[in-house]
């Protein structure tokens, strides 16, 4: 049976719900998004995920209708944005700070953006209990922001947000001040409802994990610019850069001059004693400078040379112990450390290195990525 | 258009009703005295271009000529620093103790402080009518301890003024000390103590600089309005004591010569326009460093 | 910092006492006998029936409140007006200036002030009265407003007024529907402030009265210039009476308020996995 997969992104039929054509948004002479084109298409859980400053928020107050671009177009649903104050779009936003009103009720927060549009008594009653069985704060409708918990105020700012069955949804670090137990559990949540309600999520993070997992997209941003747009397991496996390896996860990086030795096959002289194999299916010149990028997972540990190409010999400097990984970092001659991770299959003591060992590090010619940048 | 309307409506009532009355007292400062109602000539019904060929400075000319308003204007300065000066010493310790009592007391001890400020005003000044005088009650209590043989004048001289304003404006030093000196993160002191820093040092070389923008808003806030006071030097201080507020009011009310009064007020506001400007400036240096 | 040091301790207590031992006698005296200070004639509350049979002084009072309530209203419309603009107003044309009349009569010697009033009030031929010292205390009083509420409405979270416009409301209902509500008690101080000014103003009021309207104060000032009243002693102390208890009823309401909500917020922090 094929699975069908959500990827609108591959199907040159589906139009996007947002577009972002070469958009710069200037702040003075700082430039906060440089010439930017995106497209994010319905029902996708988006992630704008970067460093502070990368212009992650930026482009989500232009969204929202709180900034207007300098130059460029955005578009929602086909239509230009530009210009609607943000009382007049289909988009609604979950704050950072959840905003809640201190004033008014649980019941009335919600309510709010029903009531600024008029909706009828009994439709609007309808709808508030809706959210408030969807975010299971049915018993909490009475009370004021202040009477209830930070998970509590993070579900009102959820409902509230969702109240108006937005197009689109914005949410600004939204689990940010939760602890971590909470914060995975909200993740699934927030998984859900995306899900059931068929909203388009996109959401806004410096935490990579949080975008891997609740993400079908995610964006890397550095500077004002989109590094890489690509699911999570493209941008873990397939990063373009340098940047977007090492912004994900833990990552080695090997450089210096390559040579193609066969069919889609690269040898890298790194420095070590012996150049290593890469395979690449993108072309390189000769003696071109490009970085291998392998994962710490991939990288087995032994005792004594393995067979295969790729074994490079060092002495464990460190260990790091996680309870179910440990990760070794190893020093070569050259200097250089690699970082291999291996599950702790047996019990500490019976651990088969340890601190001043001499080790080999190997990997397979297909486990890294050949980067030029 | 709403944000217009916004901006309009304050702004125009203060252009109407604070600077075109300044303006007013500019023009009427160069005209002459005039038996007539109102009591100045030119008046606007005399034409514009009449108007401008009959002003001129006579007024401040007699203002430098008459020895009463330069002297008024000394002693208002004198009497204006001064009461700053001991306002500022008598106020520091009271903020000083109040930033650091413990935080139950600090509520109750603001509300304290402000409490008087919502009372008249005019009658907390009264009252020292009946302390000060020869007959009055301090002087009945030195007396009565033995401090004094004969009854202390102080009483319509400036040293009751002295008084008089100290006691009126120390809320308005207190306060901003006060909030300065909250805001001071105690852990500063205690890292010059543990760097050697004895008690007193600790305090002249963090506290006060680092209080230093609390203090001097306190002292504009004292100096500027004592300055043009007139109550105070009136019912305490006598026909001795001269402020230029009072020469003012009676200038303008015993006397009706407005143009002369217009141009006494003249001369004060431009004698406060640097305290003024430099007052703002603190204000703004202030907000900014903490926004 | 939980015991205050002796200099500390002494600091207060004089300065609280050299507040507030003025006024004390001045309650004291209004219950004495005799007219003079210096004379104990025995307890009597006489000058208080003579104070409360006096018409004039009724008048003035009566006129007083009315001023000051209208004078305190406007100014707070007007005065909550100017802080926005400041605050949120971002630059315009004039806006120093502006910035500069708001401020200016914070330190204004009220001498000035008044005489450039009453130099305005007759050059455009206004009668002078009641209406004339309404609009000079609106005036002043519109600043010390605007510095009360554009205080408050500078630390007030923006983001608030943010969500407000996400869902939908326009700019004037988020002012109205969230931002006026939570910067109230801003508002209501700043209106206190400026009717406790009309109430107390004797030196702008004595400019821009006409001769029909006497206010307290005026009446208070006339009677003290030729020493001391024993009725002025029993006025003062019912103005101290009202005034005390305003505010002392005042802060015991907002504690018990602020206790009520820190007990609440830490009911629901122990609730957290709900």
């Amino acid at each position: 049976m094929v699975e069908t997969v959500f990827a609108p992104w591959d199907d040159p039929n589906t139009a996007p719900l947002i577009s972002f054509k070469n958009v710069t948004k200037r702040f003075g002479d700082f430039v906060a998004i440089d010439d930017l084109s995106l497209d994010i298409f319905e029902r996708e859980f988006f992630a704008l995920l970067g460093p502070s400053g990368c212009g992650k928020t930026t482009m989500m107050r232009m969204l929202a209708g709180f900034e207007n671009p300098t130059s460029g177009s955005m578009s929602l649903s086909g239509r230009d944005i530009a210009g609607i104050p943000p009382n007049k779009r289909a988009v609604n936003m979950m704050f950072q700070s959840y905003a809640l009103f201190p004033h008014l009720s649980v019941w009335e927060n919600i309510a709010f953006g029903l009531r600024r549009d008029g909706v009828a008594k009994d439709v609007l009653n309808a709808r508030v209990e809706e959210m408030l069985k969807l975010t299971r704060l049915e018993k909490f409708g009475r009370r004021k922001p202040h009477q209830i918990s930070g998970g509590q105020r993070q579900r009102v700012a959820l409902a509230r947000s969702l109240a108006k069955a937005p197009k689109l949804l914005l949410l600004d670090e939204p689990l940010g001040a939760l602890d971590k137990k909470l914060r995975q559990d909200t993740q699934f949540e927030l998984m859900d409802i995306q899900e059931q309600t068929g909203t388009t999520f996109v959401i806004v993070t410096h935490d990579q994990e949080e975008a891997m997992t609740v993400a079908s997209r995610v964006a890397v941003m550095d500077e004002g610019r989109i590094i890489q747009v690509a699911t999570p397991e493209k941008i873990y496996e397939a990063p373009n850069s340098v940047y977007v390896a090492d912004f994900i996860g833990d990552v080695n990086i090997l450089t210096g001059p390559v040579k193609a030795v066969g069919a889609d096959t690269y040898s890298l002289n790194f420095g070590g004693k012996e150049p290593v194999t890469a395979a690449c299916d993108r072309t390189f010149t000769e003696g071109e400078t490009t970085h291998l990028a392998i994962r710490p997972e991939k990288i087995g540990i032994h005792a004594e040379r393995p067979d295969g190409s790729n074994a490079v010999q060092g002495k464990v400097l460190d260990i790091a112990y996680l309870g179910n990984l440990s990760t070794y970092h190893v020093q070569l001659p050259s200097g250089q450390i690699i970082k291999a991770q291996t599950a702790n299959t047996r019990r500490i003591s019976r651990r088969a290195f340890t601190w001043e060992d001499p080790v080999w590090v190997s990997w397979s010619a297909t486990a890294g990525v050949l980067l030029d940048q | 258009m709403r944000r217009f309307v916004l901006i309009a409506v304050p702004y125009f009532w203060l252009l109407a009703l604070f600077l075109v009355p300044f303006v007013i007292v500019f023009k009427i400062a160069l005209s002459d005295a005039a038996l007539a109602i109102p009591p100045y000539m030119p008046t606007m019904k005399d034409g514009l271009s009449a108007m401008f060929s009959q002003l001129d400075f006579e007024n401040f000319v007699f203002l430098t000529e008459d020895d009463l308003y330069w002297k008024a204007y000394l002693s208002s300065l004198r009497i204006a620093f001064i009461s700053t000066v001991l306002t500022l010493l008598f106020g520091y310790p009271i903020a000083y103790a109040m930033a650091r009592a413990p935080h139950e007391w600090r509520a109750t001890l603001m509300m304290l402080i402000i409490l008087p400020f919502w009372t008249s005003f005019l009658i907390r000044v009264y009252a020292w009518i009946g302390i000060l005088s020869t007959e009055g009650l301090l002087n009945r209590f030195l007396f009565w301890i033995g401090a004094i043989s004969e009854p202390l004048t102080i009483l319509n001289t400036s040293t009751a003024v002295y008084i008089g304003i100290v006691y009126t404006y120390i809320p308005f030093m207190i306060l901003p000390i006060y909030a300065a000196l909250e805001r001071l993160d105690a852990s500063l002191i205690e890292a010059a103590e543990d760097l050697g820093c004895s008690r007193m040092k600790a305090f002249w070389l963090i506290t006060i600089p680092l209080s230093k923008g609390g203090i001097v808003a306190g002292c504009f806030l004292v100096f500027i309005p004592a300055l043009g006071e007139f109550v105070i030097p009136s019912l305490l201080g006598g026909s001795g004591t001269l402020m230029i507020g009072k020469v003012l009011f009676e200038e303008f009310f015993s006397n009706r010569d407005w143009p002369v009064a217009s141009a006494v007020a003249v001369i004060l506001l431009l004698i406060l326009i640097v305290p003024i400007i430099l007052f703002q400036r603190n204000e703004q240096r202030q907000q900014e460093a903490e926004g | 910092m939980n015991r205050l040091s002796p200099f500390n301790v002494v600091s207060l207590t004089f300065g609280f006492a050299f507040l507030y031992l003025p006024m004390l006698i001045l309650v004291i005296y209004s219950f004495n006998k005799s007219k003079l200070v210096t004379v104990w004639a025995g307890f009597s509350t006489k000058w208080y029936g003579e104070l409360l049979s006096n018409d004039a002084f009724l008048d003035a009072a009566w006129v007083t409140l009315k001023v000051a309530v209208i004078s305190s209203s406007i100014a707070t419309v007007l005065g909550t007006m100017a802080a926005y603009t400041l605050v949120r107003g971002g630059r315009f044309f004039g806006r120093t200036l502006f910035s500069g009349m708001i401020y200016a009569p914070l330190v204004m010697p009220e001498v000035i002030t008044g005489l450039s009033l009453l130099l305005l009030f007759i050059g455009v031929g206004m009668d002078r009265g009641v209406m004339t010292i309404v609009l000079a205390h609106t005036t002043f009083s519109m600043c010390f407003v605007s510095v009360v509420v554009s205080s408050r409405l500078a630390t007030f979270d923006r983001s608030l007024e943010e969500a407000a416009l996400d869902l939908g409301a326009s700019p004037f209902e988020a002012f109205r529907l969230i931002t006026l509500p939570i910067i109230a008690p801003a508002v209501v101080s700043g209106w206190l402030l400026a009717f406790t000014l009309s109430l107390d103003d004797l030196v702008i009021a004595s400019f821009a009265t006409g001769p029909s309207a006497t206010t307290l104060p005026m009446k208070i000032w006339s009677s003290v210039r030729l020493g001391v009243s024993p009725e002025i002693n029993a006025l003062s102390s019912i103005l101290i009476g009202l005034v005390a208890s305003g505010v002392i009823i005042a802060s015991l309401i907002s504690k018990r308020h602020s206790v009520r909500i820190q007990q609440e917020e830490r009911a629901a922090g122990r609730f957290e996995n709900n």
